[in-house]
């Protein structure tokens, strides 16, 4: 398996005018080619800015990560532009990124039909509702073809129902397109539910504390969570947070 | 949303707003028609001074007069010259400089004193400048009310610029867009809003930068007509102006409303 996603000995410090912040220290991890990685960690400390460090928005203070192709970064709301159409609104990054040729906007828009979004292309965002929203956003980070995705609890501003609903979703389309993904959240059950690895981070400065293989292939999340070793995996990760 | 066929209740509801719209206007109407009547009364039973208080019929009179000796459309073009001119200069000169202030941290940071210093500043104080530097003409008036709205204008934008958000920022700088990309695609579009209000409030700048300048000096236009007026004791010529005066601000205003009615339902389809 290639390595597409490789964090060495990392550490990052916040700077401000008051002092210093160690929001990652030590923290090392990988993500392979294909694999599907959760990271869960106490709150604050510092799960988006180590995705904004994956994504190379930030560059660390100390060590070295190492990405291997472009990443898809989705948000934990939608951030889909209101004077934007669907279909323009999945058009955005290639238009960032000058590949917006014919071709590309067709491989887009057979993502967007595939996924069901065919009927809401030519609708504004308001019109939607939250999951289709969502779903119209990870359309939109796939439509450059991303070799990995950054989720920064993509999930965690949606209602419970619409949540599991979309999570099923999102995981659905993200293993049927192969995609590697690298999942950030404070929610246990979800990373269980997603994921094939799960790191758990220490609280700040970061830093993984322990690593799981979870063994549930390809099992989409609700049947996920029907698993009797499903209650067992969370007892053992809510142990390690709070330890 | 289009329903053909409604509930009795529904029916009922729409009536009520409708008999509540009405009665709201004909209140309106029925103000002003009271505020006109009560004061034409007063001034024709010499309870009060028309020479003082002027009057309803003594105003018409007096546009009459204007309009026949060729003045009135003379003085209304002055002034609606100066105001338009003086808000089309603040509006595009205040949204090029808010967005150079929005470029860089470091000129904003710079600028920010004198912003605030020149924003408290009575722009009247400046009167006796402008005529030494403008002279006598239009050209002063129009720095005036350029004065007066530019401000105003770079605050308003700078802070919806500066507003833009922060996560919508993230996500185009996770697609790698660079400052200028982000300005065009997520920037100008966002504040989109934010450029209505200011043009709103911009219009009411203009005419007080407008009227302000023509106080201070001037030989034509609606403020000119008011200051002689009073300077003169013709209390009818002040009035007159003033109910011009605001004939055309309200105009201008509802122009604006109905230009943003028109681009709003654009955006929002």
């Amino acid at each position: 398996m290639k390595n597409i996603l490789q964090f060495e000995n990392v550490r990052h410090i916040y700077h401000t005018p008051r002092g210093e912040v160690v929001a990652a220290e030590g923290l090392t991890f990988s993500v392979d080619e294909g694999e599907f990685v959760a990271i869960i960690g106490p709150s604050g400390c510092g799960k988006t800015t180590l995705l904004s460090l994956a994504a190379g928005l930030l560059k660390p203070s100390a060590g070295s990560i190492v990405r291997e192709g472009s990443c898809g970064y989705m948000l934990q709301k939608d951030e889909l532009f209101p004077w934007r159409t669907i279909e323009k609104n999945i058009f955005l990054p290639l238009e960032i990124k000058k590949q917006n040729t014919p071709a590309a906007r067709e491989r887009a828009l057979a993502l967007a039909e595939k996924y069901g979004l065919g009927g809401f292309l030519k609708s504004y965002p308001a019109q939607l509702s939250g999951g289709m929203r969502q779903r119209a956003a990870l359309i939109r980070t796939l439509a450059t073809e991303p070799d990995v995705l950054l989720l920064d609890e993509p999930f965690s501003a949606l209602d419970y129902q619409t949540r599991l609903n979309v999570c099923e979703d999102v995981a659905g389309i993200i293993r049927s397109e192969g995609k590697t993904a690298l999942l950030i959240t404070h929610d246990i059950s979800e990373a269980i539910s997603l994921a094939d690895r799960i790191l758990v981070l220490t609280a700040r400065p970061a830093r993984v504390s322990h690593a799981h293989t979870l063994g549930f292939g390809d099992l989409p999340p609700l049947k996920r969570r029907e698993q009797s070793s499903f209650s067992g995996w969370f007892e053992t990760l809510w142990r390690e947070l709070n330890a | 949303m289009k329903h053909q066929s409604f509930s009795h209740e529904h029916a009922l509801y729409l009536r009520a707003r409708k008999k509540n719209l009405a009665l709201v206007w004909i209140l309106r109407l029925g103000i002003l028609a009271l505020l006109l009547g009560a004061w034409e009364l007063v001034t024709a039973l010499g309870w009060i001074d028309p020479f003082i208080m002027s009057s309803p019929s003594r105003i018409a009179k007096t546009i009459a007069s204007l309009y026949a000796d060729g003045s009135l459309f003379y003085h209304i073009g002055v002034t609606l010259w100066e105001t338009l001119a003086g808000f089309a200069i603040a509006v595009v000169l205040g949204f090029a400089v808010a967005l150079l202030l929005w470029w860089s941290d470091t000129v904003r940071r710079v600028l920010e004193p004198y912003i605030v210093v020149i924003n408290a500043l009575p722009k009247i104080a400046l009167g006796p400048l402008i005529i030494v530097w403008f002279g006598t003409g239009s050209e002063a008036i129009v720095f005036m009310t350029v004065l007066v709205g530019i401000i105003v204008a770079i605050m308003h934008m700078l802070s919806a610029f500066v507003g833009t958000d922060q996560n919508k920022i993230l996500l185009m700088r996770s697609m790698g867009a660079n400052k200028w990309q982000i300005l065009q695609k997520l920037v100008l579009p966002s504040s989109y809003p934010a450029v209505i209000s200011m043009l709103k409030i911009n219009v009411g700048m203009a005419w007080i930068g407008s009227i302000m300048g023509e106080y201070i000096v001037s030989r034509a236009g609606l403020g000119y007509l008011i200051v002689y007026g009073g300077q003169v004791f013709k209390l009818d010529l002040v009035m007159s102006a003033t109910f011009i005066l605001c004939v055309l601000a309200a105009g201008m205003y509802f122009l604006v409303v109905l230009l943003e009615k028109a681009l709003v339902k654009n955006a929002e389809r």
